[in-house]
């Protein structure tokens, strides 16, 4: 099974119907493997904190929502997260692509790299980094304590994760 | 009138469905004249009114009205495409377009001036955008609603505002009677 495929079955096993995404070449599966899946409301972004305001209506909703970004929009979406996930407690998965790390072949991606678990910290949002293949295995755990918590929850995808970035 | 006139006037029509209320004078002036559990007041988080509304709206069936400001929405102009390319029939977005910032001490925004939002708008691809002045709010509402379409409203009104207290609500007590209204 692929990996794009075993997220996405996790996030449809914990009831995620409402995802919004912004694109990334490294989750471009992902985001295809969303699409596809007739269980799953995709809406794409157009920014980040957009996104954000969506999941926040949809939870409301009684939908279970999970956003997928990168993470150089973690500095657009600090007060998203903030004032709204936060202050009104609400749970959002966040599956990020974890830009700037090794293998990484564009040098300004790492200037948001070395910011990102930083910042995630200093939000106290809940972390977790998947760089090897079989970390995905905690996916399903990590989505019930997102949900559990009701709290944003961040989920770092690094290159070597998704097996480097190919001809670039 | 000014945006609290409008709100006054259009509360009755408000108050059965869910609404999901812009931050500052708007929600506070929304509180003191109605208070009730299928408000949801935004006490934080410029610009995201449209969008939250918006992922209600596309989450049930129950008709949602964000209610928005010209300076919000130009803060958020990329959700008007979004909401564009995925009509959800039960969604109407009221712009309260005074062309100013209200909540900051009526600073002008370009709403104002040259930039029209409901062409903003209809070039993003929304298809039933309606411009009214202050006094046909309501009417312009209640077609809406009564439309069944999704309809984004802009309402052209004074600058201006009351002077009235913050919320102190807890955010999750809001939230909380929010989504039971929802629900129920």
């Amino acid at each position: 099974m692929s990996i794009s495929k075993k997220i996405v079955d996790d996030f449809v096993a914990n009831d995620v119907s409402f995802i919004t995404t912004v694109p990334c070449k490294q989750l471009a599966g992902v985001i295809e493997e969303v699409d596809a899946r007739p269980e799953i409301h995709h809406v794409p972004s157009n920014k980040e904190d957009e996104g954000m305001g969506l999941c926040a209506g949809a939870f409301m909703g009684g939908k279970r929502p999970a956003i997928i970004m990168q993470n150089t929009a973690i500095g657009v979406t600090l007060n998203t997260l903030a004032t709204l996930t936060q202050f009104y407690r609400m749970p959002l998965p966040m599956l990020i692509s974890y830009r700037g790390e090794l293998r990484e072949p564009v040098a300004c991606q790492v200037e948001m790299a070395v910011h990102t678990k930083a910042l995630l910290n200093q939000f106290l949002i809940p972390t977790y980094h998947f760089h090897k293949e079989s970390d995905a295995d905690e996916l399903d755990a990590i989505l019930k304590y997102t949900f559990m918590a009701n709290k944003p929850v961040a989920i770092l995808t690094d290159a070597s994760f998704w097996g480097g970035y190919g001809d670039q | 009138m000014i945006r609290s006139e409008i709100l006054r006037d259009i509360a009755p029509i408000l108050n059965p469905h869910l609404v999901v209320c812009n931050i500052g004078l708007p929600s506070q002036e929304l509180h003191m004249i109605d208070d009730n559990e299928r408000n949801f007041y935004m006490l934080g988080t410029m610009g995201l009114s449209s969008s939250i509304g918006f992922g209600l709206a596309m989450a049930q069936d129950k008709t949602v009205i964000s209610i928005d400001g010209d300076g919000s929405v130009l803060t958020n102009l990329g959700t008007l495409p979004t909401i564009a390319n995925n009509v959800a029939d039960n969604f109407i977005l009221l712009i309260i377009d005074n062309g100013s910032y209200g909540s900051t001490g009526d600073q002008p925004t370009y709403a104002g001036k040259k930039t029209k939002l409901e062409n903003v708008a209809t070039a993003c691809g929304c298809e039933n955008v309606v411009v009214c002045q202050d006094v046909d709010t309501g009417k312009t509402l209640q077609a809406a609603i009564d439309s069944k379409k999704m309809t984004i409203i802009v309402s052209k009104c004074d600058s201006g505002n009351i002077k009235l207290p913050v919320i102190t609500m807890d955010p999750v007590v809001i939230r909380d009677r929010f989504m039971k209204a929802v629900a129920s």
